[in-house]
């Protein structure tokens, strides 16, 4: 059985249909990469599994339960952290205390102070750097604090939402690096790109996205090898 | 008799209390970008509270020594405007948190209105005698002198702005509250109850109000349905001088504003004294020497500075002395 399942999912924007009718699966453990070009609705469908927007229509099922349409600050309790496009962290806290924030949830401070240790032992530069506030941090730093912080709410359901955007190679190697670590420790991964290529490489399952709905779907090394997702997404 | 040293204790002691009334527009502020013109009204609702309890006790033969009766008084009206400040924002400002940026203000003005005149139904229209039950020593400080009311309002807005400025950046709820002001959607996503962040900034603004109210009326022996209106409308000018949304321009504006409108009243007669140039005119010049001065304007004027200083500051610095940005909202 699916972790997350949902079921003919529309959202839409005063009157718009940003995304019409999904239909997505994730299972536990698994790293699922949902690719498309710019404006698809992958975002809006992110926002709507996070609780960000209300679904029009549709059913999200977790675990087994019917989320759809709870706030977000409930989705969280249930194990779902969303790394929000354009990172959201928060410019006038502190590095720290966006950390802490991304542990609001819990009540265990041993089990926060540990995975505090464990995101600046995978982040070296946001120890260095803990007392500043996040708005002085690069983009590359700010991708790593969003991740970290929502590392922090020990999730079972992790959805990423264009983690390389605006970065520079190397430090967009070094995030799909800890996004396999991630994954590699058992976290449930739904990641939104643009970049086809390094979701794909990186994924178990993928999913294409267009004007609103899923067009494919396989196996990422499937996909991969797909002449239509070669031409339309690997520019081959 | 030191003038200067006078308005300057006199000036601390009424900007202590803008600091404190300040400190709520701008928490707010800085949560929801609502300016909340029924604030003053919260202070009113303070001190008429304690006022009530304090007449009720002090009359009723009771043993209480008149400290503690007050402080009862105190602890009434702090709940009391919690309860105003949390309906407020459930019932007034939360069903407009999405809507154009004037329907708030405008429902502020609306439930300033509404309370002045719930006041007035429920204490009278007219001036109420605020209870002076404790006993008020004067001490002497160079040429001037500080009342025992002066320096308890003093310290008592600086040990409570130095306890809000302690929960805003040292707890949890702090930082949740300044995550929620930056960002409610992201603020969501970690698990704030964002309604619940904002209610509580509100409730808290209502506390420090509480208190404001109960040392305005002790200050100035006097309460009355209207009292929150200039007082708020002052409080809010401190904390656009210091940059509305911000904290520590809340406290230094307010300090700032009661010293300036302190001096002002106290040398504006002086400054304003046409004998001063009495050669521009025959006329001046005798009168002068008959009544020895010829004031422009005197004392009453006293109002007048916070708002000629609201203004410069909009003119010359709209983001105010600590603030970072210009706002774009009204």
């Amino acid at each position: 059985m699916s972790l997350l399942s949902v079921r003919s999912l529309r959202v839409t924007y005063g009157g718009i249909e940003a995304v019409r009718g999904i239909d997505l699966d994730v299972a536990e453990g698994e790293l699922v990469a949902l690719i498309g070009a710019n404006g698809a609705g992958k975002t809006t469908t992110l926002k709507a599994l996070s609780g960000m927007v209300r679904p029009a229509g549709g059913r999200v099922t977790y675990k087994g339960i019917d989320v759809t349409g709870m706030a977000s600050h409930h989705l969280i309790r249930q194990g779902i952290a969303l790394v929000p496009e354009g990172r959201g962290v928060f410019a006038r806290l502190t590095v720290e205390e966006n950390l802490a924030m991304g542990a609001y949830t819990r009540n265990d401070p041993p089990g926060v102070s540990a995975d505090l240790d464990r995101v600046f032992e995978l982040f070296p530069r946001l120890s260095e750097r803990r007392a500043q506030v996040a708005g002085t941090l690069s983009g590359g730093e700010q991708q790593m604090l969003a991740i970290g912080r929502a590392m922090m709410s020990r999730p079972r359901l992790m959805l990423l939402d264009e983690p390389s955007m605006g970065l520079a190679p190397l430090m967009v190697q070094k995030i799909f690096e800890v996004i396999q670590s991630i994954s590699a420790q058992g976290v449930t991964i739904l990641l939104v790109e643009q970049n086809a290529l390094l979701a794909l490489e990186a994924a178990n399952r993928g999913y294409v996205m267009e004007s609103g709905a899923i067009t494919m779907e396989d196996a990422a090394s499937a996909l991969l090898e797909s002449p239509q997702v070669r031409e339309a997404y690997l520019g081959q | 008799m030191d003038i200067f040293l006078q308005q300057i204790i006199n000036g601390l002691t009424l900007g202590s209390v803008y600091a404190i009334v300040a400190l709520g527009y701008t928490m707010v502020y800085g949560i929801v970008q609502l300016i909340n013109f029924a604030h003053g009204e919260v202070v009113m609702v303070g001190a008429m509270v304690a006022l009530w309890v304090i007449t009720a006790l002090a009359g009723s033969g009771t043993t209480l020594p008149p400290l503690v009766i007050v402080l009862i008084g105190t602890l009434c009206a702090i709940p009391a405007c919690m309860a105003v400040g949390y309906a407020m924002e459930r019932i007034a400002y939360r069903p407009l948190r999405n809507a154009p940026r004037l329907a708030p203000l405008i429902t502020a003005i609306g439930i300033s209105i509404i309370l002045q005149h719930l006041a007035m139904l429920i204490w009278s229209r007219n001036p109420l005698a605020f209870p002076q039950i404790i006993s008020n020593p004067v001490f002497h400080l160079g040429g001037a002198t500080i009342s025992g009311v002066q320096i308890a309002i003093i310290s008592l807005s600086l040990l409570m702005m130095a306890a809000l400025t302690l929960l805003v950046y040292r707890t949890k709820l702090g930082v949740a509250m300044r995550a929620t002001s930056e960002n409610p959607e992201i603020a969501g996503l970690m698990g704030i109850d964002v309604n619940r962040v904002i209610s509580i900034t509100f409730v808290i603004g209502a506390a420090l109000a509480a208190v404001a109210g109960v040392m305005v009326g002790t200050y100035y022996g006097i309460a009355h349905y209207t009292m929150g209106a200039l007082l708020g409308m002052k409080a809010f000018s401190a904390a656009v001088l210091g940059g509305i949304g911000n904290l520590a321009g809340a406290m230094l504006g307010g300090m700032l504003l009661g010293v300036v409108e302190a001096l002002g009243t106290g040398y504006i007669g002086n400054l304003t004294d046409l004998c001063h140039v009495s050669w521009i005119s025959s006329d001046l010049a005798e009168r002068c020497a008959v009544d020895g001065h010829v004031i422009l304007f005197g004392s009453n004027y006293q109002d007048v500075f916070a708002f000629v200083v609201l203004i410069l500051v909009l003119v010359f610095r709209p983001s105010g002395l600590l603030g970072e940005r210009v706002s774009d909202r009204a």
